[in-house]
């Protein structure tokens, strides 16, 4: 287990030394952060003065050391739009995003969960057709354009929830369901097949044999240790969930990460956006680490191999 | 000399069900080519139009018409047969307007997989082929970029680049190489192993000529149905950042840009925001569904 835990965390920093190099590349060497931040019609003087105050001027490693070495401490810098501390308007919008992103996780499985054990149950019958039939049309939907029907229908036309907002519980029904639509169809395909691989098992043979009914069969034996593989998968999966999060935020106008990055790249706010990207992805790579580590301990097998 | 008694166990009904579910998994890869084949008509359908929308469209996709603004599809009340899916905030044909934004998201979709099935084939056979400190180093950039979501990589890099229809396609195409590459260089680690790939080296041949002669061919199909189901993930990405306004600039018409409009107008004319995104919708599932089909048809093993 020891060995284990230390290769996860040294792919662990390599990961998070990857994202710090992503993240300041794309600002320092794809873009100019002058240019961005400086009128057009600006002379050449000006441009150079604001390069050497900003110390763009100094070698990319200089440059690099020092976003590092500040960002460690949390500093990112402040808003060019605001002029407040871009980490501390970041976090202020993390909470909306999780509570999202959970909730669509939720959804997803309370849709996943009974009906691919149904369809691994059943298989070849109807309710499996449907299932894949559905999971197939669910996969090809734009979220962001179910999530602009649901508002038509549900706020535009029967007038039952709010289409935007985040005062109460209706404010995350339809939010929430958009995003679990999204992610539903691939959990409920890991369920049917986890389920159906646990099935042909011999301990459930055993089940059986001792007179077990066939719903503790299902519920106690079968279920259970499918649940391992839909476990790794949505952990790893994780960051695609909160990539179709951010999606449904700008939909419903969430005040989540999101929405505020979507709005800071419109004010060409750079220092935010910059922040709002490291924060997510650490989020990411710590869920997969925690992941990681609850799987490894669950299935040995999954330690050594 | 005694002969054993022969004990034949055949468990009753243990046979039956194992042929009625091979009998039943060929019909369904069957039906799901057939399905592809459906699907494969209506996207030459999709294609088509685009490449021919001079011919096709029924109005200028950037005709103003200010008197028409706003006009219901022709089959609701205050419709009209001249706009046969209505119109949109400055009179503009819907229909048109689609048929034109095929031509985006085609494009993009297209291009985009394109350019990043050429990295990342190239980076998944050199990952593959020479192991080592190249394996891990891909291998190691292939995890930092699968921990970013997609959609965070593309916003950040449009961030600082601009939106543009160029800038879109390099940014869609290179933030989505790592599928290809891991899987190409899990393919390669078998085959590199197997007895032509031996004999091969043993004859001499260089490492390029090994890769690109000996390797490579066989992981087309592979790559193919990868690529073919990207172009779907690819087209859904474009319209979001084009709904996002940080894609394909307006009044060029796309799919995600019309949505991304027509959103502002949901409160009294639904159309203009749900036809295009049917499209995407259409367009997205057929891709899926010959994708799948071809999975089957190509290389049934395949997991993706």
């Amino acid at each position: 287990m020891r060995r284990y835990i230390t290769r996860q965390l040294v792919q662990l920093v390599v990961v998070v030394f990857g994202i710090s190099l992503l993240a300041f590349g794309i600002l320092h060497v794809l873009g100019d952060p002058v240019l961005l931040l400086l009128p057009q019609n600006a002379g050449k003087e000006e441009f150079e003065r604001y390069r050497h105050l900003l110390g763009l001027d100094r070698p990319l490693y200089v440059q690099y050391w020092k976003f590092v070495s500040r960002a460690v401490l949390g500093d990112f810098g402040k808003s060019w739009y605001s002029d407040t501390p871009a980490f501390g308007l970041v976090l202020e919008r993390m909470p909306p995003t999780i509570y999202l992103t959970l909730c669509g996780l939720l959804v997803a499985l309370l849709i996943a969960l009974p009906l691919g054990t149904v369809a691994a149950l059943r298989r070849h019958s109807w309710v499996d057709t449907l299932c894949t039939t559905v999971a197939v049309a669910g996969q090809a939907a734009p979220i962001f354009w179910l999530g602009i029907m649901m508002i038509i229908v549900f706020s535009v036309r029967l007038r039952l929830l709010p289409a935007s907002g985040y005062d109460g519980w209706q404010n995350f029904l339809m939010p929430s369901f958009c995003l679990g639509a999204a992610l539903a169809p691939i959990t409920m395909r890991l369920v049917r097949s986890g389920v159906i691989e646990v099935m042909n098992m011999e301990f459930i043979k055993t089940a059986r044999a001792k007179g077990l009914a066939e719903g503790r069969v299902v519920v106690k034996h079968a279920f259970r240790n499918a649940c391992i593989p839909v476990i790794t998968v949505l952990g790893l999966q994780f960051g695609q969930l909160l990539g179709g999060a951010i999606i449904t935020e700008t939909v419903f106008a969430w005040p989540g990460v999101a929405t505020l990055t979507v709005e800071s790249i419109r004010n060409q706010d750079f220092p935010v956006v910059q922040c709002a990207v490291v924060l997510l992805a650490l989020l990411i790579v710590a869920v997969n680490l925690i992941v990681d580590l609850v799987v490894g301990f669950i299935d040995p097998r999954i330690r050594t191999s | 000399m005694s002969v054993p008694p022969r004990v034949e166990v055949t468990p009753i009904g243990a046979a039956a069900p194992a042929e009625a579910g091979a009998r039943h998994a060929a019909w369904s890869r069957l039906g799901r080519l057939r399905w592809g084949a459906a699907a494969a008509g209506v996207l030459l359908l999709i294609i088509a139009s685009a490449v021919f929308a001079p011919l096709i469209a029924p109005h200028d996709p950037l005709a103003v018409d200010i008197r028409h603004r706003l006009s219901p599809p022709a089959w609701m009340d205050g419709g009209t047969h001249d706009h046969l899916l209505g119109t949109d905030q400055v009179g503009r044909d819907l229909l048109a307007r689609m048929i034109y934004g095929g031509r985006v998201s085609l494009l993009v979709g297209v291009a985009a997989v394109l350019l990043s099935a050429t990295i990342g084939v190239l980076l998944g056979l050199g990952a593959g082929y020479f192991g080592g400190n190249t394996d891990w180093t891909i291998m190691t950039i292939i995890n930092v970029m699968l921990t970013f979501p997609f959609v965070l990589l593309a916003l950040a890099v449009i961030a600082v680049l601009g939106p543009s229809l160029v800038n879109m396609i390099i940014v869609l195409g290179v933030a989505g190489w790592p599928i290809y590459a891991r899987v190409v260089r899990a393919e390669t680690l078998a085959i590199r192993e197997r007895d032509f790939v031996v004999a091969g080296r043993a004859l001499g041949m260089g490492h390029l000529r090994l890769i690109f002669r000996q390797i490579a061919p066989n992981l087309v199909s592979t790559i193919v149905v990868i690529a073919t189901l990207q172009v779907a993930q690819v087209i859904v990405l474009e319209s979001f950042l084009s709904f996002l306004g940080l894609g394909v600039q307006p009044p060029i018409p796309a799919w995600g840009n019309m949505l991304g409009e027509g959103r502002l107008y949901m409160l009294n004319s639904w159309w203009i925001a749900t036809f295009p995104g049917l499209a995407i919708f259409v367009t997205t599932l057929v891709i899926n569904l010959m994708g799948n089909a071809l999975r089957d048809w190509l290389d049934p093993h395949l997991k993706l």
